[in-house]
């Protein structure tokens, strides 16, 4: 197992993403064993089994610097899973990967906001979460505040703010630096259409500044408008990677079909549920004339 | 020093990581304090007025109960239960400090060592606050017995703190990495304490357990009083930074050192001794199970 290095821009690597055969292992074991009681028992009566689970399998991926990526598949893919190596959250069973440069994730807008704080604290804590030190928060307050547009509300606790106030003031922290990498998880999904808007002109504008994206959305259309690159997850293994374009072409023709065989399936059912309840009519019917 | 600072590259999951978010530690810190003391009239009251009231409870118990009249004794009781308060609480905060963010360990990256840091920094720092109890007590007693009871000595407290600190973080390190495995971790620990404060000589003292040997000792028996005040003098590191606290507190105030309250620089040795092998020890597992927290949190 190798680690990740976050080494200063610059190296000898073409690539700012290198993912390289990482296999992530989680244990699915049927009950989750996490005190020293049940530990006992069960190594006593031999049940302390591993069952192992890939999450991803021999994942490799090189993103060169400026690229746009997007990563599809359907739910339990892997995509956030991989995001999450990338990010340094989760460390590989096997393989290696090395990220050059700054990472700015949105995995989950406002992961570390405390409710019971303020507004203007929550913004020194979440950007210190982040790596800033304070002088530069300091020095970024105002652009924050502008942008998140929560003036009025800076000194009441976040526990009173809607979803959206507090997506909006997690993505204003989390985007005040130009990163070299931008990791974005499906949180655009949050917040109202202005915002949202405010959100994609603000990753573009990153974007045509030489950040390079990490995209994960089920929204082709989106996609298509912010990705030249993409790959496709399905089952923790890379299915394809390639062209935006038609990797989403593919992905949607394949999810229709996905879609078709599901609709075909459901008739099926219904029509033999149908038939049943037509059945039990009959019966009753029999009886009913039976009886009289 | 900026740019020496930026220069400084740590090994992303060793310890030193934590000095690149420095920053991040005073926000924690001053989270924890803020969120215990706002917005309740009381708060700083209760921190002072808390031991103030334990301390009363337990003076008049144990002065009946032991029958000994150690000089004092409210000053005495006091110094040593806030020293173990202080490692006691540090370490049960640092012990949950892992499992209680679970979702944001789950969605940035932050070094794991901040969390069990944090708790231990903000515990020390409501530990200062609660000095304050100590100060009244002394003032108190200043009038009734007539003659200032405050010393310059009294500065050398930050010398068992400082030791106490680095134990409590080490100690707070190792069960906290432990208490992502294992949860009833924390039974086990509270139950541990029971018994750590009664071998903390917090409302006795050695000098106690020293007599009773020698009458032992006497009667033919062996001195097993004796004995136990040893191992207490010598293996609990706790006591040893309660004796030191006490050395600078309670001893100035009475004006004559007890045999067995005496400390030698062979304290300070085996005191920081075992605070910086604790940490060794807490650092070097926390580091080797930090990467599979993720799998259990």
């Amino acid at each position: 197992m190798t680690n990740s290095n976050s080494e200063p821009m610059g190296g000898d690597s073409e690539y700012i993403i290198d993912v390289n055969n990482v296999t992530i292992r989680f244990n699915k074991s049927t009950e989750n064993i996490n005190d020293l009681k049940e530990y006992f028992i069960k190594l006593v009566k031999r049940q302390l089994m591993f069952q192992e689970f890939l999450a991803l399998q021999d994942v490799s991926l090189h993103i060169k610097k400026g690229e746009a990526w997007a990563i599809i598949g359907t739910n339990g893919s892997g995509k956030s899973t991989l995001l999450k190596v990338i990010s340094k959250i989760l460390k590989p069973y096997k393989g290696s990967v090395s990220v050059r440069g700054t990472v700015a994730s949105l995995i989950e807008l406002g992961a570390g906001i405390d409710p019971k704080l303020t507004a203007r604290e929550n913004i020194y804590l979440n950007g210190c979460l982040l790596g800033y030190d304070k002088k530069f928060i300091d020095s970024k307050f105002d652009e924050i505040v502008e942008f998140s547009e929560l003036e009025d509300f800076l000194d009441s606790p976040v526990q009173n703010f809607s979803s959206g106030m507090k997506s909006r003031l997690g993505f204003s922290v989390a985007t005040i630096v130009q990163p070299d990498i931008l990791i974005v998880d499906e949180v655009l999904s949050v917040g109202d259409v202005l915002f949202r808007k405010k959100c994609m002109n603000k990753m573009n504008e990153m974007l045509s500044n030489g950040t390079t994206l990490l995209f994960v959305s089920h929204n082709m259309t989106q996609v298509r408008a912010m990705c030249n690159k993409a790959v496709w997850l399905n089952h923790g293994k890379v299915l394809k990677v390639g062209d935006a374009q038609e990797i989403c072409d593919e992905y949607e023709t394949n999810i229709e079909a996905i879609k078709a065989a599901e609709r075909k399936k459901r008739a099926k059912a219904e029509k033999a549920l149908n038939e049943q309840a037509e059945n039990i009519r009959k019966k009753r019917e029999q009886t009913d004339s039976a009886n009289k | 020093m900026s740019s020496l600072l930026q220069k400084f590259k740590p090994k992303e999951g060793s310890f030193l990581e934590t000095f690149k978010y420095k920053d991040l530690l005073v926000q924690l810190v001053s989270r924890d304090i803020k969120l215990k003391y706002r917005r309740s009239f009381l708060g700083y009251v209760w921190s002072v007025l808390n031991p103030l009231l334990i301390m009363i409870i337990m003076s008049v118990v144990f002065s009946f109960l032991f029958q000994r009249n150690l000089a004092l004794f409210p000053i005495y009781l006091l110094a040593g239960r806030t020293m173990f308060e202080f490692v006691n609480h540090s370490v049960g905060k640092a012990l949950g400090a892992i499992t209680d963010n679970t979702s944001l360990l789950k969605k940035t990256y932050v070094p794991k060592y901040m969390f069990p840091l944090s708790k231990v920094t903000s515990t020390m720092v409501d530990f200062v606050f609660s000095l304050g109890a100590l100060v009244i007590v002394m003032v108190f007693f200043s009038f009734t017995e007539q003659r200032v009871l405050f010393s310059f000595w009294n500065f050398g407290i930050i010398i068992p703190i400082i030791q106490a600190y680095i134990f409590a973080l080490g100690l707070g390190f190792f069960l906290a990495q432990l208490h992502v495995f294992f949860r009833d971790i924390r039974y086990i620990y509270n139950a541990f304490v029971t018994m750590w404060l009664y071998c903390s000589a917090i409302f006795y003292d050695l000098g106690m357990l020293y007599e009773k040997g020698v009458k032992q000792a006497a009667k033919g028996i062996e001195p097993y009083a004796k004995y136990l005040a040893i191992i207490i003098e010598r293996f609990n590191p706790l006591y040893i930074y309660i004796k030191q606290f006490r050395y600078f507190v309670w001893v100035p105030a009475v004006g004559k050192t007890p045999y067995w309250a005496a400390v030698d620089q062979w304290d300070f040795l085996i005191g920081m001794g075992y605070a910086l092998l604790m940490f060794a020890i807490g650092v070097f597992f926390f580091k080797r199970s930090q990467d599979k927290f993720i799998l259990y949190i």
